[in-house]
């Protein structure tokens, strides 16, 4: 069973030259935790985006569970990733003027049936991630970043998702709370058992994780090739 | 939905606060010109109701209208006493109003007319004329004045007054020597009754007993003790209002006085003639309208420029819905619940402070332009604007939300 499989995968953003991506093979086994290395501008958000369906990948290209997301259209793909993939981004991770209790119940929205208990869930996992529950009163760009990198993380985990996609979501922390924040995620994963896949250029956390890979290893296209994007 | 929207317009109130106060006062104006105009038509066009026929000398029909229900102007011409009490002898005829006009106290108008005036006569929808003090004129020498004479010449019941010879507000030509007594005043009717001085025909006759060739001779001028005022009989009138048995016979006796063999007259349809009069001072009203909807146009371009320029301050914001699983067409929405919420609050609020001027200006209005004005605006026209103000929002919220839609097409999850 695999989480995601991306097979002879090829994506040239519209209008550019040169492809940005050519990976021929990547899989990510369910559960499993991979730490994808890669320097900025190396085409990590782009494979990300492939992941999560946000980007329209090329036919029978990426499988997430076991689904080609190609055969999606752009509102079932929109609704899978709801459902099966959390996102944790570098930064502006919450709607900046809702509370943090409404942007969690915002992300639920987007699952049907996921609005049930959505209050229980969010405040275990508020607690689970060492945060006050006084927080979801909070209105989210009053958070220090710290809060708001760990509230993305209770943000992508409540729809109970098989997948974990995070790009560069420590680069805006300091040394200690970068530690922090992977030991909470990677906790979480724990007592949910889902994939996740963690992009970083930073080597040092590298160890958390079960599997390690660097991105010019599996990507073709080397990155002074590229055209910026 | 809402909560997010609301949260969005409120985290951008600085700019959202000065679109909503260009709305506000827009739609404040588009609700306040077609308040005026819907109440201002309303009592224009039911000046007088129930009356079949208005007769006069022969003239055009705005003219009569002007001259006899409005007292603008003057009669070119008058009726003679005998072709009154033909036309009013006739068969179906079920009622009748003499008027008489020609002369003036201070500004206001005299009407002569009989008792029939206050049994008959009908304005707004078919309401008669209710005296607010005192009684109906019963000999010649007394007076019942409108709401209006009263409330701004301070009189009341039991005063005298002198008539003046003409329709000027400073005439040299005074009836001093027969001095009219105030019997009753009419409340308040938003027409121009209320400005007029009511008299009887036989009052009329009496002030010009004793003129010739429109200067007074002294020793023929009588004074309220003058045996001649009982057996005074009315020569002429200016104006007819007729009230038939059955509405059928309207244009067979229009007919027939338009034919009248022994002087030339006119009959008119009053409520036909105050449409056709209504179509000319109307114009003015449709400029305001077109004015106002202009207005409104630019506010609501307004709005629909303040949203599509903050889209690049949200571009993160909107990759964000679209990364926890949000459909383009959840952001379409949004931005149209943005635009559409902002013109509902406008209108809401510019119906509000039409009501609050109204209320503040009433008084003055009525005091000043006799403009009798609701306070609360609720003719269907205002409805129909605010139903379109919405819709129109919609409209041009959709170029701001189409185009965030076919941008959120294209986000990757940028971070940096």
């Amino acid at each position: 069973m695999t989480a995601i499989s991306i097979n002879s995968l090829e994506y040239t953003w519209p209008g550019a030259a040169a492809p940005t991506l050519k990976v021929p093979e990547f899989k990510v086994a369910r559960g499993e935790s991979v730490f994808l290395r890669g320097a900025s501008g190396s085409g990590k958000s782009t494979l990300l985006s492939l992941m999560s369906g946000i980007l329209a990948a090329p036919a029978n290209s990426v499988q997430v569970l076991d689904t080609d997301l190609s055969e999606l259209s752009v509102r079932k793909r929109d609704r899978f990733r709801a459902k099966h993939i959390g996102i944790v981004f570098q930064q502006f991770n919450l709607i900046p003027f809702l509370c943090v209790g409404a942007n969690l119940r915002l992300a639920a929205r987007f699952v049907p049936q996921a609005n049930q208990d959505v209050e229980a869930r969010a405040r275990s996992l508020i607690e689970s991630l060492q945060l006050h529950p006084d927080l979801l009163a909070q209105q989210a760009d009053r958070l220090s970043v710290g809060q708001q990198q760990r509230v993305a993380i209770a943000r992508a985990f409540i729809n109970q998702p098989e997948i974990i996609l995070a790009d560069e979501p420590t680069s805006a922390l300091d040394a200690d709370a970068r530690d922090h924040f992977v030991r909470l995620l990677l906790s979480i994963r724990d007592t949910t058992g889902c994939a996740v896949v963690f992009a970083s250029h930073d080597d040092s956390l590298a160890d958390f994780f079960e599997t390690r890979v660097a991105l010019a290893d599996i990507n073709l296209i080397k990155p002074r090739e590229l055209s910026h994007v | 939905m809402f909560e997010v929207a609301l949260s969005s317009l409120w985290s951008r109130r600085g700019s959202v606060m000065l679109t909503l106060a260009s709305l506000t006062i827009s739609m404040a104006i588009v609700i306040g010109v077609e308040h005026v105009r819907a109440q201002a038509e309303n009592s224009f066009v039911r000046t007088v109701s129930g009356v079949d026929l208005l007769v006069g000398a022969r003239t055009s029909q705005v003219n009569l209208l002007l001259y006899s229900v409005f007292r603008i102007g003057n009669a070119t011409n008058n009726i003679r006493w005998q072709s009154y009490e033909n036309i009013t002898a006739r068969q179906g005829i079920s009622w009748s109003i003499p008027f008489s006009l020609g002369d003036s106290h201070r500004g206001y108008r005299v009407l002569g007319t009989n008792t029939d005036y206050f049994e008959y006569f009908r304005y707004g929808d078919e309401q008669p004329l209710r005296l607010a003090t005192g009684a109906p004129f019963e000999n010649p020498l007394q007076a019942v004045l409108g709401s209006e004479v009263a409330t701004a010449l301070v009189y009341s019941v039991g005063d005298e007054i002198v008539l003046s010879h003409g329709i000027g507000n400073t005439s040299f030509v005074n009836h001093e020597n027969l001095p009219f007594t105030v019997s009753g005043i009419l409340a308040p009717t938003g027409t121009p009754v209320d400005r007029t001085i009511h008299v009887t025909l036989q009052g009329v006759e009496a002030i010009h007993l004793g003129w010739q060739n429109g200067v007074q001779v002294a020793a023929l001028s009588p004074d309220a003790d003058d045996p001649r005022l009982a057996a005074l009989q009315p020569t002429q009138i200016t104006a007819i209002l007729l009230g038939l048995d059955t509405p059928m016979a309207v244009f067979g006796l229009q007919r027939a006085i338009n034919n009248y063999p022994s002087e030339p007259l006119t009959a008119i349809l009053p409520a036909v003639a105050l449409g056709e009069l209504w179509q000319i001072i109307g114009t003015l009203e449709n400029l305001l309208q077109v004015i106002s909807l202009l207005v409104l146009t630019a506010s609501l371009l307004g709005l629909s420029t303040m949203l599509l320029s903050s889209l690049r301050e949200r571009r993160r914001e909107l990759a964000l819905y679209r990364a926890i699983g949000a459909h383009p067409s959840f952001i379409v929405w949004l931005i149209e619940l943005e635009g559409i919420a902002m013109v509902a609050t406008a209108s809401l609020l510019g119906y509000f402070v039409v009501v609050l001027g109204f209320s503040l200006t009433q008084d003055w209005l009525s005091e000043s332009y006799a403009l009798v004005v609701d306070i609360w605006p609720s003719s269907t026209g205002i409805w129909i604007y605010i139903a379109g103000a919405l819709l129109a929002s919609a409209l041009l919220t959709l170029i701001p939300a189409l185009i965030a839609y076919s941008r959120s097409l294209g986000h990757s999850l940028l971070s940096s």
